[in-house]
């Protein structure tokens, strides 16, 4: 099976309290918080598409979206 | 025989009743003296189909009678003082969730487990005011098993047509007493079914939004619409709000649409009350020895009249002062130190004229108490 | 269908605190419904009183908002009324197993086909930061100020012991755990009880100095293990993870029926 291939992170920027929990476990540390503490995919190059952030947000704010093969 | 007439106790025409107006539910945990009606019901409710389930205690019985209810049931519990106090939080979740259920207090002496297996009328006040915060309530009673039999019904039909729990205040004398009862044919007697929404699915439904004749439309769990319900202050999705408005208009409905319906609601038996003198107000099984002393004493031409209530809440205020407003002295009967009393001195013109007779011992009271008790009301007393 | 159609959405977001686990239960739930295809009309959401209870708020299936610790009670009614309906109680430590405890024994006692999910923050957090009966001695709460003395409970003990037939139990860092978990607890015919370990930062880890939401988190990978591990045999402190106790037995609801098949035949 061909690795995912990321599409886009959609970001809920109404939801998210800003937690840090998505930046702190993201295994390639794709993202950031802002300076309004709202996620941003700082280097989204980098992501794996494991989902990890999307799982563990608990504002269902984040989704990682990736290319239809 | 005809089967239609029996010879049974209270609580077992209570269970008749309950039947005959569509019972499908009963959750409850045994009490003096209450329990037949759960012994009863776990035999009968299997027979046709029904659900009886013994609870851990009071708090859960009342509790799983309110979920049974959103699933279309039509569900009841039984209990006794003591149980009737462990029901409280649950009862007032159902007065704002506004959740048809019939509640069954068989009266026993109280406070505490007090007198387990005497009869006793202590827990009017607990049904108005039992459970926290301003509500409406509806509270029924009967003193002999044909009108306990109707008034089951009716406090089944009371619980449909208002959305709310209805409270059956019994008492250990009716409830393990035998006499006659002719079960009444089907069809005999209405039964209000539950009112559900004509909405479609997928069209938005209101759970809390009144019709205009004021009736709250429902839909079973499981059914096309998916709503909130919650003990919260709640706006007409049932979804939490304390918005002012939302809060204050949903606390006046939750008011006013029992007190308002208080004529509707209002049940009462009359006997020689147009030209009383000394009209006695009692309720329950006290009012079986004040009908016997009006009966006794009318042919030797003592104006004595009898007002039986068997509507105590909401309380017909007006009613009262209307068929007391000649009588001179209004003795209240009843088995408690002056709970239906307070009442009924708010009720007339002049509070002045009216007295208890009671017992709190107990003993049921007697003719021959009542009588004794007369004598003083009248100023014959030594 | 995409689990946010699983939502009520315009009431997001949502009350919980930043960094709640609440939220990850939330999440991992709705992914376990989805995944299981079930529809939304046959979901009944049962809960209590506290922050985790405020979960049914947000799910788009029938919702049933109850008292402190009654949920069970209520469920119960509402499962016995309809069998068919899938009933699913999320409940605090504090609702489940304090003020609720004697409903959920007892509902575990009737294996009744019921989902509850004991969200376990160690806390009460919507009264703000009590110790609860699965605190534990030695933490520290608003009402233990000096240091806890009270026993907790093992929930997964507590619920085999008193007769539930599926008992598992994972945490908000396991997120694919919950989804899985719960996916398995809802097909289990008979009471399960699915125990998740979620972080309460607001309360819990701030009076036991855990540091943020993701380090509380950090602690659930530190100190569990899957279940039957080496690890555990090494370290016994460990907490374990997985689906630690199913059987299957006579569930409520359908030897009820046979009741009502067996009385009516009688009659
Ligand atoms: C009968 C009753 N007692 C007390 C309360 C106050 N109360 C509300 S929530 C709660 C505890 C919440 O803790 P928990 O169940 O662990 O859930 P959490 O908020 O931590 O998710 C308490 C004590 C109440 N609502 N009702
Ligand atoms: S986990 Fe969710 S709420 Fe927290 S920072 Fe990331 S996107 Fe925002
Ligand atoms: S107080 Fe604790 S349990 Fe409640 S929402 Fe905040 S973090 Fe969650």
């Amino acid at each position: 099976m061909a690795k995912p291939k990321l599409k886009e992170h959609i970001i809920n920027r109404e939801w998210c309290k800003g937690c840090g929990i998505c930046v702190h476990f993201c295994p390639k540390k794709v993202l950031e918080l802002d300076d309004t503490d709202k996620v941003v995919a700082a280097r989204p190059q980098d992501c794996i598409c494991c989902k990890l952030c999307e799982l563990r947000c608990p504002d269902l704010a984040i989704e990682v979206i990736v290319e239809r093969q | 025989m005809d089967p239609n007439i029996k010879f049974i106790q209270g609580n077992e025409v209570c269970v008749e009743a309950a039947l005959y107006a569509g019972l499908n539910f009963f959750a409850g945990y045994p009490i003096t003296p209450s329990t037949e009606i759960a012994e009863h019901l776990a035999q009968k409710l299997p027979e046709q189909g029904g659900k009886f389930i013994q609870m851990e205690d009071e708090i859960a019985s009342m509790a799983a009678i309110i979920g049974a209810s959103l699933t279309g049931k039509k569900v009841m519990t039984a209990t006794s003082g003591p149980g009737f106090s462990l029901m409280q939080e649950a009862l007032g979740y159902a007065i704002m969730t506004e959740i048809p259920c019939v509640i069954v207090n068989v009266m026993r002496g109280g406070p505490s487990t007090g007198l387990p297996t005497s009869v006793g009328q202590g827990d009017v006040m607990q049904a108005r005011w039992g459970t926290h915060g301003d509500h409406g309530i509806i509270a029924l009673t009967a003193s002999n098993h044909q009108d306990v039999f109707s008034i089951t019904i009716d406090a089944f039909n009371l619980a449909e047509t208002y959305r709310t729990p209805v409270i059956l205040l019994f008492d250990e004398v009716v409830g393990h007493m035998r006499e006659k009862l002719v079960v009444p044919e089907p069809g005999e007697i209405p039964i209000v079914e539950r009112l559900r929404t004509s909405v479609k699915g997928g069209v938005d439904y209101h759970p809390y939004l009144p019709r205009e004749d004021g009736r709250l439309p429902m839909s079973d769990f499981g059914g096309v619409h998916r709503y909130n319900v919650t003990g919260l202050y709640h706006d007409m999705w049932g979804f939490p709000s304390n918005n002012p408005s939302v809060v204050q208009g949903l606390h006046r409905h939750l008011n006013d649409k029992i007190t308002n319906n208080v004529n509707q609601i209002s049940r009462y038996k009359e006997y020689y009350l147009e030209d009383a003198e000394c009209i006695l107000i009692s309720y329950g099984s006290a009012a079986r020895s004040a009908l016997h002393v009006v009966q006794e004493r009318r042919p030797r031409g003592e104006k004595l009249g009898l007002l039986e209530l068997q509507t105590l809440w909401p309380f017909p205020y007006q009613m009262i002062k209307e068929k007391c407003e000649n009588a001179k002295s209004i003795a209240v009967v009843e088995l408690n130190a002056g709970q239906v009393l307070r009442a009924v001195k708010r009720a007339v013109n002049d509070p002045e004229k009216v007295f208890l007779a009671n017992r709190i011992d107990g003993v049921f009271i007697t003719p021959v108490d009542i009588r004794n008790m007369l004598r003083f009301v009248q100023g014959r007393g030594a | 269908m995409a689990i946010k159609d699983y939502l009520r959405e315009r009431f997001f977001p949502h009350m919980w605190c930043p960094g709640c686990g609440h939220g990850i239960v939330l999440n991992n739930m709705l992914r376990s419904i989805e995944q299981l295809g079930l529809s939304k009309n046959e979901i009944v959401m049962v809960s209590g009183i506290g922050c985790s209870s405020r979960i049914s708020g947000y799910v788009d299936f029938h919702t049933l908002h109850t008292i402190h610790g009654r949920a069970l009670a209520f469920a119960t009614g509402v499962k016995l009324g309809l069998p068919e309906l899938n009933v699913i109680v999320p409940m605090g430590d504090g609702d489940a197993l304090a003020i609720g405890g004697n409903h959920f024994i007892h509902a575990a006692r009737r294996n009744i086909d019921i989902t509850a999910i004991v969200m376990n923050n160690r806390i009460y957090g919507m009264t703000g930061g009590q110790f609860s009966p699965l605190s534990g001695i030695g933490t520290m709460a608003t009402t233990a100020p000096f240091r806890n003395i009270d026993h907790d409970f093992d929930v997964a003990e507590l619920s085999k012991a008193a007769g539930a037939t599926f008992v598992a139990r994972t945490t908000t860092f396991h997120a694919k755990q919950i989804t899985d978990i719960i996916k398995q607890a809802i097909l289990h015919e008979g009471f399960s009880v699915v125990e998740i370990l979620t972080q309460c930062p607001t309360y819990f880890g701030r009076k036991n100095r855990e540091g943020s939401a993701s380090n509380m988190m950090e602690l659930y990978k530190k100190n569990t293990t899957p279940i039957g591990s080496q690890a555990k045999q090494e370290n016994p402190e460990l907490i374990e993870r997985g689906i630690l106790h199913e059987v299957e037995a006579p569930e409520y609801c359908n030897e009820y029926d046979k009741i009502i098949k067996a009385a009516m035949k009688g009659k």
